[in-house]
């Protein structure tokens, strides 16, 4: 074996052996996260920290609680913005909303909310839609520390034009300022804006589903996970939607590799927004 | 000498490079090919479809669990990074990297640690320095690296990074680079192959 691929195979046993570490000790279960991204996550905080091998983290977060979180924080993908994708939310304004008019009150799960910036552009369009007031949105992450900012709804306010700008290409009808005040730093949303949404620790890989709901709404969580992890929560998903519930995934995640493919309908090909149909 | 997959990366003047060396590429060719080109969020038509009406090969906007099929082109979609797992792609939405999502970087490292030696990665026209420290990747762990000669690129800054940081095996001109690309390739790794 040569020494480059000798290194190799110790890292990856290394990696493995952190990983099933972690899952014990914890119950944070990382592994069968995608392998390559897992990896130079693990790198980069190895880097950071100035450690040479897996071997050393993992004897670091193993021994000292202070570093699992340094490690969450590490492992989980926190990049969001309001109205990302634009499009998305157009196509979930026309096609979806319209189903959900005639309810009597509408769940949504957003899962893996992150900093929250998502939840508050849907909070918003349903607000547009005269729905927001029958609408509970449930929004769920592995991590309390951004769910913690989530929760608290600032945001510097040198984001506030990139998402001015989304929020106009979403062609939403308002002033997209009418939704937050603003001191010289920070953009608080509003009060009124929080009131529907229930924020929740809920790790999508160890813990089960909590209510039935019709929508939900899971974008670019899952492409961190293998295709059998990816099965596995899609299952959890499918059960947590009513009859004819939505699901909204990330506009370059597909169902096709997973078995529930049949289940649903498409709703927007390229938005990819589905239908439980069966 | 048996390679299993193409990586190739673009920026500045990518579009014009691409057809260049997507046009050369026979429609048996072999090997998968994985394509990242910088480019803003919402380029409007996709960048597949524009590639498409250059080349003999089916070209596809990499969706995420796609199976890696050789004698196919995938190209990193808009604002995902591409990564290579073992036999499949996945996709990240993790910070830039150099400015860039998707990142030349994150492929070719990918690519040079699920194919090692058997990754031919390829680093064309681009105005920064994306690219290089994956390209290195690559040629530490035995794959094959080319660069566009800096010469007869649009932007010759990001090729001429690579060769400067010694993470190049080859500088071709860029109309020569599908033709040693057909000439290493005439032999695909048989699919199950453990790389």
């Amino acid at each position: 074996m040569d020494k480059e691929h000798a290194c190799d195979t110790v890292e990856k046993i290394e990696i493995q052996l952190f990983l099933e570490g972690v899952f014990r000790l914890y119950g944070y279960d990382f592994r069968d996260y995608a392998s390559a991204s897992m990896r130079r996550r693990i790198l980069q905080l190895m880097e950071i920290e100035k450690v040479s091998t897996v071997s050393e983290l993992q004897s670091m977060v193993l021994h000292h609680e202070k570093w699992m979180e340094r490690l969450l924080m590490a492992v989980s993908v926190n990049v969001t913005a309001m109205f990302r994708d634009p499009p998305f939310y157009t196509s979930f304004r026309e096609k979806v909303l319209p189903l959900l008019a005639s309810l009597p009150l509408i769940r949504i799960w957003h899962v893996g909310c992150s900093t929250g910036e998502e939840v508050y552009s849907m909070a918003i369009l349903l607000k547009e839609a005269g729905l927001y007031d029958k609408a509970k949105i449930y929004a769920t992450d592995i991590n309390e520390v951004v769910l913690n900012k989530a929760k608290n709804g600032i945001y510097p306010l040198s984001l506030m034009k990139e998402y001015t700008d989304n929020y106009i290409m979403a062609k939403c009808g308002g002033v997209f300022s009418q939704y937050y005040t603003a001191d010289d730093k920070n953009a608080v949303f509003n009060e009124g804006m929080r009131k529907k949404i229930i924020w929740a620790q809920h790790n999508l890989v160890t813990d089960s589903s909590f209510n039935e709901f019709d929508v939900i709404l899971c974008r670019n969580v899952m492409i961190y996970f293998n295709k059998s992890l990816q099965n596995k929560v899609h299952e959890l998903l499918y059960g947590s939607l009513k009859a004819n519930g939505i699901l909204g995934l990330g506009t370059a995640e597909t169902l096709r590799f997973t078995v529930f493919e049949n289940r649903y309908k498409e709703l927007d090909r390229k938005m990819k927004l589905f239908q439980k149909v069966m | 000498m048996n390679y299993g997959i193409v990586v190739a990366g673009a920026s500045l003047g990518g579009l014009h490079a691409l057809r260049t060396l997507l046009q050369g590429l026979p429609k048996d060719f072999p090997l998968p090919v994985a394509i990242v080109q910088h480019r803003g969020k919402d380029s409007g038509e996709p960048l597949s479809t524009y590639l498409q009406s250059c080349s003999a090969l089916e070209i596809v906007e990499a969706e995420d669990k796609d199976k890696i099929v050789s004698g196919r082109v995938y190209v990193a979609p808009a604002d995902y990074h591409l990564l290579i797992e073992d036999g499949w792609f996945s996709l990240s939405t993790e910070p830039q990297v150099r400015y860039s999502r998707p990142s030349i970087d994150i492929l070719f490292e990918s690519a040079a640690y699920a194919y090692g030696k058997k990754a031919i990665g390829v680093l064309l026209t681009g105005a920064n320095q994306d690219g290089a420290a994956g390209l290195k990747k690559i040629k530490e762990r035995g794959g094959l690296t080319i660069a566009q000669d800096p010469v007869t690129a649009e932007c010759g800054v990001m090729p001429g990074s690579a060769i400067a940081a010694r993470a190049v095996d080859r500088v071709l001109p860029l109309e020569r680079i599908s033709g040693f690309l057909r000439e290493k390739a005439t032999r695909a790794i048989p699919q199950g192959e453990k790389i």
